[in-house]
């Protein structure tokens, strides 16, 4: 068994409930007891659900998929924070073992205007998509690519455009950003584009376009507050939002 | 033994090294007018849909995207994570197409077919240059050339890799070059869709009944061909390595319109995965097999051994796959590492408070890189503390996200002590049987990636699963496909005007109102019978079934128990089950009610397969077929075929079988030692 | 630069930095001439400071440029203060911002308002005086005496006490505003954005603390 020492937490939790995206949502509480430190805080709402089915009542939804910290569908706005209380987790690794018996723990979905609610905890990141597909790629089609080691890229340049790269689209820096900005995302992947020489021939176009999609998607502006890093359950880096604003401001200046 | 007339699996004709290019070269194209009135559903955006989706695209299809996920980029293909392997031999040790062929027929323990081997390793080179070109950022050496490593089952490195998160960076790249055809309106993209049921007229793929998952509308969507690109079925174990999503109704669907399953019983047992921890798991993470690159795996010498693992000498302990197979070693493939792992453990040499796991030690491989970057860094008379300081520096640049995903897990820092693994599912050989064009034996239906049954035989060798996946994506089906449309194209023409034709007609034909009828009723089925057990609990029920008698080691009464368990489970899920909530909503429960039902028929099948395949291969281990030293024992002369199974109502399947012939490679004892 | 730039999220914060930038430099030229009041020679200095500060055309016009600049930095801190909020429609129940950054990074509107408070009590203390009503005679250079001004405002202890607090309230403006400025447009470097980091923090520090200390030491009769 993990480290967890057997201990058992009673705890109160708080969870938004929405019908669907148009009904007006509140929250409702729910006592568990019993609940394992070894448990993730996915299992722990696996618990709460099977509790409520038995009771007749409709389970809560929430996204979730991987529950390995890397599809980035999971996406709980806990006690105030992104993810919850723990540094550089995905709301499915974050583990019980975070948290003290008695405490009281809110959820709520992310809140944004570009990520309407679906139904209770999920909410709708189609924006994200369609800010991709307004420029996130390199225009190559599928069979027109030169032997991979006739590219050479410096080790450093690679590791920099994958750290960027690892970014999984799930939304925490919307979530804990004040002002609902979606810099770092956008800022990942012109990033990681930016960085590479396979990036280069749609570069100026690539920022221009993203950031059109974004604004006009309805994120809010940055203000550089840095909550989005300290959120990001990648560790996306602020560097690269400095970067972005480099690049849109000298694809707008030439 | 000849195949079953049933199945053609219309491999072409020449010199293994030839099929597919002389193929390529010969079949009939679709010109460029017609592929614009040709419509292309995909089903699945992981590998093998979104490189197939924007591929064919790209050609001027005009292609739909499915997934049940709120966006592409999130298909289970996102948490692979060593490596992808191809035949590059940038590291100049010997690797050619051949020897990519040769371990994967191999490793598949001579269970697969020749020619789809040969050309997936054929095509491996260019699946490398095309992520290169897509801003795919794979590790690089310092002289800014790619880097290698090894995998489990090959004495070559060529796998490609970005960290413990490839499968992230080549989906992201398969994503993203999707995207671009949705931006150019290529592609209509439809998230968080479920495929429910392939519907076919007179016998043909002509479209699919998709359920949209916010709003619980059923829609009918027409397709000229319909690719199935939807995963495997480890989830049947309830606990693997699977998302929580991934399920085997698409295919299953399928399968029971017609499309035959291909070695559904061909599982693949990951030996390094995080321990069960308690009831509660809902499911088992990996870590990667990369790590054997660098990990020790080994047990006390001594049974029940509850010293702390750091307190145990050098002397005490039992480095099993060292000892057992020398030539490979901690790298042997994935299926005789997880069933040595098991072995040692039923022996009662296992560790943790479970005694189900074995220790996975980095501690020797950290001093040597210690070592190394001492030398490096000039340092003299360096202290142990700082040689294994500098160590855990290197370990962490190669693997920091799989030590510190661990760490998370299971609470213990694995740079000081050794991790515990014990194998788990991860990964389904079988699937839809397919033919060289990767179609189904419903025409117009194909089935890529991990949803077919095609390349890896009876036990999938390491990063091979990213391979194919984009293979078939990127470099088969563009060409394969057109075999078939060239002919619909014919026919589109001939039925031109007439008002009763499938042109005009399209989802209007009756056999989509009955289809979608049938589903329809399927929805208001589960939400009426009102029963007293959550959906999640008959699936938990199932996986136990299936793991402790159709897991890592079957037997012929275990098997015949499961059959007749999973037929009872089964009955009492239509009669018990408990589904709440509305079909017009967003309903996350009523979706996975579909999904459970699905995969109790599946396991059943499974056991079936499993029952009937009297010999050991692969990832199929019957404990009656085993060699004195417990190795796999095949039987070539009864069993060197792929098991077919043709869906003839509940409980009752028809076996065809599809001889496999190799023409290029000996059969032989696959040997590790 | 396009139309389309100013008017795009980044455009708008390039703004924001870009004036903000100004407005420092401006604090930087009022610090240095009000610190000619530590000479404590009886404001002459000082006075020959102010003198050739309102009477060189160069300054006069440097001055509409800085209250365009100020006015530019309001307005769209304004507009985006007003877009942001639209952003999140719908408020979070618990929100634990102290977790993920500094109270005063996301208080920059809340501290810029104060600032403006100030500056309006500020204006009508000085800038009113010395360019409209008039100042009260003349210094022994037969310099206009806006140091006799200063005297007399700094007398009062309520005037003391707000002009601290503003400091207070520009040291953390600033705390956050310098580097943010640098983020924003796009000067970020692994080897020098920790200077500039500590520059910002240095300066946010000092400069204010310069300014506070004039009217305390004046109310404290230390500077006659």
């Amino acid at each position: 068994m993990g480290s967890g020492n057997g201990e058992l937490l009673n705890l109160t939790l708080k969870v938004w409930r929405q019908k669907n995206s148009k009904a007006k949502g509140s929250f409702e509480t729910h006592q568990l007891k019993g609940i394992s430190t070894d448990m993730s805080f996915l299992e722990m709402f696996d618990v709460l659900n099977e509790k409520l089915i038995s009771e007749n009542k409709e389970a809560i939804a929430f996204d979730h998929d991987c529950r390995e910290g890397i599809c980035g569908m999971c996406s709980m706005y806990i006690n105030g924070r992104p993810h919850g209380p723990k540094h550089a987790v995905t709301t499915c690794q974050l583990h019980m073992r975070s948290f003290k018996n008695g405490d009281t723990i809110i959820v709520e979905p992310w809140r944004s205007i570009a990520f309407p609610v679906i139904k209770d905890l999920a909410v709708d990141r189609g924006a994200f998509d369609r800010i991709i597909a307004s420029g996130g790629y390199v225009s190559v089609n599928t069979g027109n690519a030169q032997d991979a080691n006739n590219i050479l890229i410096p080790k450093t340049a690679a590791d920099e455009s994958f750290s960027a790269a690892a970014c999984i689209a799930c939304g925490a820096c919307v979530a804990a950003c004040k002002n609902g900005s979606a810099m770092l995302f956008v800022s990942a992947k012109v990033s990681q584009l930016a960085l590479l020489p396979q990036g280069q021939v749609e570069r100026k176009e690539r920022v221009l376009k993203m950031v059109q999609q974004m604004d006009e998607e309805g994120f809010g502006n940055c203000t550089n507050t840095g909550a989005c890093e300290a959120e990001c359950p990648k560790e996306i880096s602020l560097e690269n939002i400095a970067r972005l604003n480099r690049e849109m401001i000298g694809a707008s200046l030439t | 033994m000849a195949s079953s007339p049933k199945l053609n699996s219309k491999i072409p004709e020449g010199t293994i090294d030839q099929k597919w290019s002389k193929y390529r070269s010969t079949v009939h194209l679709v010109n460029p007018a017609n592929k614009r009135s040709l419509e292309v559903l995909v089903v699945g955006s992981g590998l093998a849909g979104a490189s197939a989706a924007a591929s064919l695209a790209e050609m001027g299809y005009k292609v739909k995207v499915f997934c049940f996920q709120d966006s592409p980029r999130r298909a289970h293909s996102i948490a692979a994570q060593g490596g992808i392997n191809a035949a590059k031999n940038y590291q100049n040790d010997g690797d050619s197409t051949y020897r990519l062929f040769y371990d994967t027929i191999k490793g598949g323990d001579y269970r697969a077919r020749e020619a789809n081997v040969h050309r997936l390793a054929e095509v491996s080179s260019s699946i490398i240059d095309q992520c290169v070109a897509q801003g795919v950022p794979l590790a690089r050496e310092y002289g800014g050339l790619l880097s290698n490593r090894s995998f489990g089952g090959t004495q070559v490195q060529r796998t490609f890799y970005a960290a413990g998160q490839t499968g992230q960076q080549l989906l992201l790249g398969a994503y993203s070059a999707l995207q671009r055809q949705v931006g150019m309106g290529a592609v209509e993209l439809c998230a968080r869709h479920e495929m429910l049921d392939v519907v076919t007229i007179n016998g043909v793929a002509r479209g699919i009944i998709a359920r949209n998952l916010i709003t619980g509308e059923m829609e009918k969507h027409f397709g000229h061909a319909v690719l199935l690109c939807t995963g495997g079925y480890g989830n049947v174990f309830y606990l693997s390595t699977n998302a929580m999503g991934s399920n085997v109704t698409a295919a299953w669907k399928a399968h029971k319109k017609g499309a035959f399953f291909g070695n559904p019983c061909y599982t693949q047992i990951h030996p390094t995965c995080i321990p069960v921890s308690g009831d509660h798991q809902s499911k088992l993470t990996l870590m990667s097999e990369s790590l054997r690159n660098d990990g020790r795996i080994w047990v006390p010498l001594k049974k029940d051994d509850t010293r702390k693992p750091t307190d145990i000498p050098e002397n005490e302990r039992d480095y099993y796959l060292e000892r057992r197979y020398p030539a490979f070693g901690n790298l042997v493939p994935r299926d005789v590492a997880s069933r040595a792992a098991k072995e040692r453990c039923d022996a009662g040499y296992g560790v943790g408070s479970s005694k189900k796991a074995v220790y996975l030690d980095f501690a020797a491989n950290t001093e040597r890189y210690g070592k190394t970057e001492v030398a490096k860094q000039n340092i003299h008379n360096p202290s142990k503390e700082q040689i294994m300081a500098l160590g855990k520096e290197v370990v962490k640049e190669k693997y920091g996200n799989l030590f510190d995903m661990y760490q998370q897990i299971t609470g213990e820092n694995p740079y000081e002590v050794p991790m515990r693994i014990y194998p788990a599912v991860h990964y389904t050989m079988g699937g839809l049987w397919v033919d060289y064009n990767l179609m189904t034996t419903i025409p117009g239906l194909y089935a890529l990636g991990e949803a077919n049954f095609s390349d890896h035989g009876a036990n999938r060798l390491g990063a091979s699963a990213l391979m194919q996946g984009l293979a078939d994506g990127y470099f088969v089906i563009p060409y394969t496909l057109g075999v078939y449309l060239s002919d619909e194209v014919s026919r589109m023409s001939a039925e031109k005007g007439k008002a009763d034709s499938i042109e005009t007609l399209k989802t209007n034909h009756p056999e989509f109102e009955k289809a979608l009828a049938e589903q329809t009723a399927l929805i208001t089925k589960f939400l009426t019978i009102k029963g007293t057990k959550s959906v999640e609990s008959f699936h938990k029920r199932l996986g136990l079934i299936m793991w402790d008698k159709c897991g890592m080691a079957r037997n012929k009464q275990g098997l015949t128990e499961a059959i007749a368990e999973i037929q009872a489970l089964r009955e009492e899920f239509w009669r018990d089950v408990r589904v709440l909530g509305e079909a017009n909503e967003f309903n996350p429960d009523l979706e996975k009610a579909g999904r459970v039902a699905d995969f109790i028929e599946l396991g059943e099948l499974m056991c079936k397969d499993a029952l009937h395949r009297e010999e050991s291969c692969g990832g199929h281990f019957r404990e009656e077929y085993q060699t004195e030293e417990g190795e796999a024992k095949r039987d070539d002369v009864n069993f060197a075929y792929v098991a077919a199974w043709e869906f003839k109502g509940i409980s009752n399947w028809e076996l065809n079988k599809e001889e496999l012939v190799y023409e290029n490679i000996k059969i032989a004892q696959r040997s590790y030692k | 630069m396009s139309q389309g730039f100013l008017k795009s999220s980044i455009g708008k914060k390039t703004v924001m930095a870009l004036t903000g930038i100004f407005l420092i430099s401006f604090l930087v030229v009022h610090c240095f001439i009000n610190s000619l009041i530590f000479f404590n020679d009886g404001g002459l200095t000082f006075n020959t400071g102010a003198n050739f500060m309102a009477h060189n055309w160069l300054i006069r016009a440097g001055e509409l440029v800085l209250f365009a600049g100020l006015i530019l930095h309001i307005i769209q801190a304004l507009i985006l203060t007003i877009e942001n909020r639209k952003a999140r429609p719908i408020g979070y129940e618990m929100v634990n911002g102290n977790a993920n950054s500094s109270w005063y990074s996301r208080s920059m509107g809340l501290l810029g308002t104060l600032l403006l408070i100030f500056l309006i009590i500020h204006l009508t203390h000085f800038w009113v005086k010395s360019r409209f009503t008039g100042l009260p005679g003349e210094d022994a250079n037969g310099h206009e005496n806006l140091y006799a001004v200063m005297q007399t405002t700094f007398t009062m202890l309520w005037v003391v006490v707000v002009y601290t607090l503003a400091m207070v309230s520009l040291a953390y403006h600033l705390l956050h505003g310098f580097q943010s400025a640098f983020q924003t447009l796009g000067l970020n470097h692994k080897k020098y954005t920790p200077l500039i980091k500590n520059i910002g923090v240095a300066f946010s520090i000092i400069i204010p603390f310069i300014f506070a200390l004039m009217p305390i030491l004046m109310y404290a009769g230390v500077i006659k």
